[in-house]
């Protein structure tokens, strides 16, 4: 379990589409089954296919938050993208920041129509390493894939914050919610996913 | 989160619901029995909420064709003595304030409520209002939470005050109320069992006369919002600095003075009932204190009203400074006026106004790092989706307009399609106002002949806004005569808002077979001709629009084609891809067409082999790219 900030300021970003935000209500949920309070703040509007999202989780003892974290005061940041991990920890990271990060880039429109320059995902991963105090990187999109949908890759994620123990609560919270929001083949898919991603960043070598 | 959270019937337990949810679980505990709206970004989520719990909790749901019609059926549940909601956004409250206006005279029955999003910044709007202008305007109490779980605690309060008072209650909601969660204590539900009753004996009409009854209500709501609960002070006795605020942006001072360290001398007094005001309350404090800052979002509405309280009261409260949106103290970077608050704003906003330094929290390595990335950080802008039917218009709509030479006005306004002002849709459009604004626009351009104005004119507009906004103005086109095109952009949904029904749809808001309104017929009783054509097929549409601008009077075209993301619903897609043989990459001629022109997000351009390439996760399969390719090198499979 890991040492709690009153408040835990999470960032959950990535690009529209990618279920950040089903990630971040997930996380949410887990906190109130463990007895904490929420706030959450999303970027909507924008978040057609595509757009910069990210979403603001703010975790209490005992108290309601804005649904903004302010500048500078992220704890950790789950990045779906490498891109906009590193523009979001810029902004809201400190130098004890802790960063989740997927490795796999999307690409805007921008460098698809080969008019700007996507940085070396590489070079991401390193200035990420610079500025955070601790980063986690990992390869969601392929572990979702072998959980069986590319899609998943936001509880790969959700799986992996949890595994980082740096949360208050342990992943059979994140699960009893995986468990009541979802059925069937759904649920299973993302259970799976959400194992994967805590194994992967629980093995030795993921984290630097 | 979900539909099972709003539902829960526990009392006492903690969920996590958004500010829509919070309000939608407020309306079904204080027993709602109707409810109506238009969908509109950031409430357009309460409705569907309700509409799926609509069986269970005896609640009846509906999508009217425009807000005005959504609040008269609210006010008709109301007269019959059940209570009911209606939600719009804050454009969508300007429809709806004619009866507004009107209502407050006659007076209501069962608990009324409006509630109303606004959206600062216009994350999902094209411009910022603030509604609780038009509230005051139509004499509404306004009632604005502050947070998530006090989005549900305040529409059952709303609901209590508006039968208290027999007035229609407004609650106003920011988009970081709507879209954002929190936990949320569940109360417990009421029965479900609710009788509609009117007697011959009961007259709801309007008279000037009444309009004393109506200020008199207005006053008990003034004297009710002395007693609050969601009124209050937190802070030091007596502070002679004092931050007065609502909604959202009571947090961000909250948070703003714990950072600044300023929590032994300066005060929050946090508002929900922003009008009526409490003057009792505001005067008990203004009286103590020397400099009042106001933080709240849009205008300068809670600070004008307290202004006017602290200058009837001036020999009580003595000399005050004020430091708002008025006076430029509480601004973001782009001013006052423009977009919305945040922690850090308000952060620095107080650390000038109270003369205490403050230093964000900054990252040493930042320079170094953005060195590692070469200062490369490209930015990530709004597009129409893969295969969406609006960007085939759109090309068609310039291509025809190129053909005609004249110069065509193409005139716009509110949908998905608004992204035509951008470079996603080829920046063709010349205006943008509101819900069928283009075509009454249309209709006074197409007017001007005699002033020698010539230039074909072209509105688009889409089918939701077509039932919400266009017959009167195309009604007006055929009375008058006026020479204009209205193309319908018929995606066959709300597609902007998240896919909603319409009337052209036939299905209800809880997904049941409804009455279906076709456009066709519609136009056809107003005598304007109509064609209808499909935009995948790119050629035959800039034909018919070529044909359609040399025509006079006022004309239809239909362009009809499901909205991509729902046609590609549960199917399997076709497969396009580009046939790199043929494909001759920048020896073409074409200037990358596919990719750097016609500029749909799957056709991507493969630097590395100097070639075109579909991005086949993101295609939609519509094909309309493989009609346009000038070397025919885009091939499509279709899916059996």
């Amino acid at each position: 379990m890991g040492e709690f900030r009153e408040p835990l300021n999470v960032i959950v970003t990535g690009v529209g589409g990618q279920g950040n935000v089903l990630a971040s209500q997930v996380l949410a949920a887990a906190a109130v089954e463990a007895g904490y309070r929420v706030s959450i703040g999303e970027t909507f509007g924008a978040s057609q296919r595509g757009g910069s999202v990210m979403s603001h989780v703010r975790i209490s003892r005992d108290r309601t938050y804005g649904p903004l974290i302010p500048r500078g005061r992220a704890h950790l940041i789950v990045g779906f993208e490498p891109l906009e991990t590193l523009r979001i920890l810029m902004d809201y990271g400190n130098p004890e920041t802790v960063v989740v990060m997927n490795d796999r880039p999307n690409y805007p429109i921008g460098c698809l129509l080969g008019e700007e320059k996507y940085p070396d995902p590489h070079l991401i991963v390193e200035a990420v390493n610079r500025l955070a105090a601790k980063n986690h990187v990992l390869p969601a999109t392929e572990l979702a894939k072998e959980a069986g949908n590319s899609m998943a890759a936001n509880m790969v994620m959700t799986g992996a914050l949890s595994g980082s123990g740096l949360l208050p609560f342990g992943g059979d919270r994140f699960t009893g919610v995986i468990e009541t929001l979802f059925s069937g083949e759904v649920r299973d898919l993302n259970m799976r996913a959400f194992q994967k991603g805590t194994e992967a960043v629980q093995a030795a070598g993921t984290a630097r | 989160m979900s539909i099972y959270a709003v539902a829960l019937d526990q009392p006492g337990r903690a969920v996590v619901l958004t500010g829509n949810e919070a309000v939608a679980r407020g309306a079904i505990e204080a027993g709602v029995a109707f409810a109506a709206c238009y969908p509109g970004s950031p409430t357009a989520e309460v409705l569907p909420t309700l509409a799926q719990l609509g069986d269970r909790f005896n609640i009846y749901t509906e999508f009217s064709t425009n807000e005005k019609v959504a609040i008269e059926g609210a006010a008709a549940a109301s007269f019959a003595g059940l209570r009911s909601l209606t939600i719009c956004k804050a454009d969508g409250f300007n429809v709806a304030l004619d009866f507004a206006t009107a209502v407050c005279l006659s007076g209501t029955k069962g608990g009324m409520v409006i509630m109303v999003g606004d959206d600062p910044n216009a994350h999902s709007s094209v411009k910022e209002e603030d509604s609780r202008f038009l509230a005051r305007t139509a004499n509404l109490p306004v009632l604005e939470p502050a947070t998530v779980a006090e989005a549900k605690e305040v529409t059952r309060a709303a609901f209590e005050l508006s039968e208290k008072i027999m007035l229609p209650v407004v609650v106003r909601c920011t988009t970081r109320i709507c879209h954002a969660s929190g936990d949320v204590k569940l109360g417990p539900l009421p029965p479900v069992e609710k009788q509609a009753a009117l007697s011959r004996d009961q007259r709801y009409v309007t008279s000037t006369l009444f309009a004393q009854f109506m200020k008199g209500k207005v006053k008990t709501a003034a004297a009710l919002a002395e007693d609050s609960p969601f009124n209050y002070y937190t802070g030091p006795d007596n502070a002679e600095r004092i931050v007065i605020a609502c909604g959202p942006s009571c947090a961000y001072a909250l948070e703003a003075i714990e950072i600044l360290g300023l929590g032994d001398s300066v005060g929050l007094l946090k508002i929900s009932t922003t009008w009526p005001l409490p003057e009792n309350l505001l005067l008990k404090h203004l009286k103590g204190a020397r400099e009042v800052v106001f933080a709240e979002e849009v205008d300068s509405f809670l600070e004008d009203g307290v202004m006017t309280i602290a200058a009837k009261h001036w020999d009580e409260v003595g000399p005050v400074k004020f430091y708002g949106k008025n006076t430029g103290h509480m601004a973001g970077p782009r001013g006052a006026f423009v977009g919305e608050l945040d922690p850090d704003t308000v952060t620095s906003c107080l650390s000038k106004i109270f003369s205490v330094p403050y230093d964000p929290p900054a990252l040493p390595n930042a320079r170094e790092a953005r060195e590692l990335v070469n200062y490369s950080m490209p930015s990530r802008e709004l597009a129409l989706c893969a295969g969406c039917p609006h960007r085939a218009s759109f090309w068609a709509i310039k291509m025809a307009v190129e053909l005609d030479g004249r110069n065509a006005i193409v005139l716009g306004d509110i949908g998905c399609y608004t992204l035509g002002l951008m470079r996603t849709g080829y920046n063709i459009l010349q205006s943008v106002h509101c819900m069928g604004a283009g075509v009454g626009i249309a209709c006074g351009l197409g007017k001007l002949d005699r002033f020698n104005f010539r230039q074909p004119v072209i509105t688009v507009v889409g089918d939701s806004t077509f039932f919400h906004a266009v017959p009167q103005a195309l009604i007006n086109a055929r009375y008058n005569q006026s020479d204009i095109l209205c193309v319908i952009l018929d995606n066959e949904t709300t597609a902007m808002t998240g896919h909603q029904p319409h009337p052209g749809r036939g299905v209800s808001a809880s997904g049941q077979p409804a009455g279906k309104v076709e456009i066709e017929p519609l136009l056809a009783g107003m005598g304007i001709p109509v064609t209808v054509h499909d935009p995948y097929d790119v050629e035959g549409t800039v034909g018919v629009i070529h044909r359609l601008l040399r025509e006079s009077g006022p004309r239809a075209l239909v362009l009809r084609r499901a909205c991509a993301l729902v046609a590609v619903k549960g199917r399997k897609k076709d497969r396009v891809y580009v046939n790199q043989e043929k494909c001759i990459g920048d020896d073409c001629g074409c200037a990358r067409f596919c990719s750097r022109v016609f500029a749909c997000p799957a056709n991507i351009w493969d630097s590395r082999l100097g070639k075109a390439r579909i991005d086949e996760a993101v295609c939609n399969g519509c094909g309309v790219c493989a009609s346009l390719c000038p070397q025919r090198a885009i091939i499509v499979e279709r899916t059996v």
